[in-house]
Formats: C-alpha cells, structure tokens, sequence
C-alpha cells in the first residue's frame, strides 16, 4: 500500500562523497562561473574548506532518496515529471563532504489517475548536521493520463 | 537593490551534460521518440536545470552562489529544447525585495521561455547580498 510509504523515513543506500571533480562538472553544466566552484584557492580565500557546490547541486544527494521513495512506488523514470522543487541550505555544500540522505514521503495523492508524490530529503554530514533539506513534488503520470 | 535580468540559451547538447552532471538520465530529456510517445511536444529540459540556471541568475546577482540560503521553485510550463543549431533562450529576472529581521533578501524570480512562465512561485532567500 502506498500508505504505508508515507511518513516513514528511508534512507539511501551508502553515503554521497563530493568530490571536486563533480562540484565543477555540475556548475559547468548550469553554467555557473564563480571561482568558489572552480578554484580551491578562492574558495578557501572566502573562508570555505573547499570547493562550494552550486545551490542546486543538493539535487545530487537529494534524488538518491527521492530515488528510494520512488523505487517503492514502482514509478517507470519516463512517467515522473517533476513539479516542484525547493532546498534550504544550511551551509553551502563544499568538497569533501560525504552525505547521508534520508528520505520522508510526505504525501502520495491520486488525483484522476496521477500519483502526486511529496518526499522531503534531509541531507546530512558526516558528523550527522544537517546541510541541506530538499524537498520535491513529482508527479507520476498514469497510464492513461 | 535593483533588479537583474540576464538570458541563457538552451541547446540539446546542454541537456546531455546537465544529465551526466547531475546523474538524472530520464529518457525525456534527450530522446525524442519516447518523450513524444508520453505524450510531451518533443525533448524537454529538466526542470533542475531550468531551476540551475535560474539560482545561478541568483547567485550573479547576489555576488556568488554559496549566498543563496534557500530557494524553490514550481515546475509550470516545459521548456522544449528544438534538435537544431539554436535550440531556446530562457530569460530570467531577478526581483529583490525587503530585508527581513534575520538579514535575509526575498527574492523573487521569474522565467520565461517563449513568452511562457517555465517557473512559478520561485523564491529564493539570499545572505550577504554585493551586487555586482
């Protein structure tokens, strides 16, 4: 029963370690040009252990626990489209952090045969303090919809 | 504060990186084929990347992307991103408004893409605000 999903917490499978490497890759991909994501010496310049992830980089840790909310759900990738997205950082995410994430559905509702899927995310450090929390609203678009 | 408007142009090909750089490899924003057969009037960006770039017009704005304390976002029309040369232009706004008690900016920010809001209700609270 999906539920039986709601309220519970899930936690994604292993820890999320970022790297330099992907703290780059992503802010090239959104076309960030800020030196704090490309340039160790800046970034530790503004007071930052390392390279600093691009706001919406939390997308990363955060979908491996959408991930398990929606492997439960049985959602096929190509039905999900996403319908909101928000994140509260409590600190910047930087390189070298490695990431836990935990996943709450919130709330699953059919409305005419699409499933509206709410899950918030808690991404925490290693020393369990939380960075980041996300949260998602993804539709699942029904077979006949 | 004043505000910030700024355009990036969205190709196929930056569809595929945001998909390698972000791991979300959903079909529909590359293949054609199976985003028509869901029904969609072709490939669509993700709305993450809609939603980088606008917290990237953010963080331009606000003098860099770690002032960017929160920031969310509704999903409320598609970009469709042609298979050419070209491919879409994006245009977002930047709005500031009053500084709250704790020092935050309220921000809000719109998108558009072919005359089209691709966002709604995306606000974003900002630290540290130096504009450029």
């Amino acid at each position: 029963m999906l539920d039986d999903l709601v309220g519970h917490d899930l936690v994604a499978a292993g820890v999320y370690e970022v790297s330099r490497a992907k703290i780059r890759e992503f802010a090239g991909a959104v076309g960030e040009t800020s030196p704090l994501c490309f340039d160790v010496d800046a970034a530790r310049a503004a007071g930052y252990a390392d390279l600093v992830a691009s706001p919406t980089f939390a997308v990363i840790p955060a979908f491996r626990g959408l991930g398990e909310v929606m492997g439960r759900i049985g959602a096929p990738l190509e039905r999900q489209v996403h319908g909101e997205q928000g994140f509260t950082h409590h600190r910047p995410i930087v390189a070298g952090d490695v990431l836990t994430t935990t996943a709450t559905a919130e709330r699953i509702r059919n409305v005419g045969g699409n499933l509206f899927v709410t899950v918030s995310c808690r991404v925490s450090d290693a020393s369990g303090e939380t960075v980041t929390t996300a949260r998602s609203v993804v539709v699942v678009r029904g077979e006949g919809a | 504060m004043s505000s910030f408007s700024t355009t990036y142009r969205v190709r196929r090909g930056d569809l595929v990186r945001y998909a390698g750089a972000s791991g979300d490899f959903n079909p529909i924003h590359y293949s054609d084929r199976i985003a028509t057969a869901m029904g969609l009037p072709g490939v669509i960006a993700h709305g993450m990347l809609t939603m980088g770039l606008a917290a990237r017009a953010v963080g331009e704005w606000a003098g860099g992307p770690d002032r960017v304390v929160s920031f969310s976002v509704r999903f409320t029309s598609m970009v469709v991103v042609p298979d050419d040369d070209d491919g879409v232009e994006v245009v977002f706004s930047v709005e500031p408004g009053e500084p709250g008690a704790d020092g935050l900016v309220p921000v809000s920010v719109t998108a558009t893409c072919l005359g089209e809001a691709v966002l709604g209700r995306a606000s974003a609270l900002v630290r540290d605000v130096q504009p450029r």
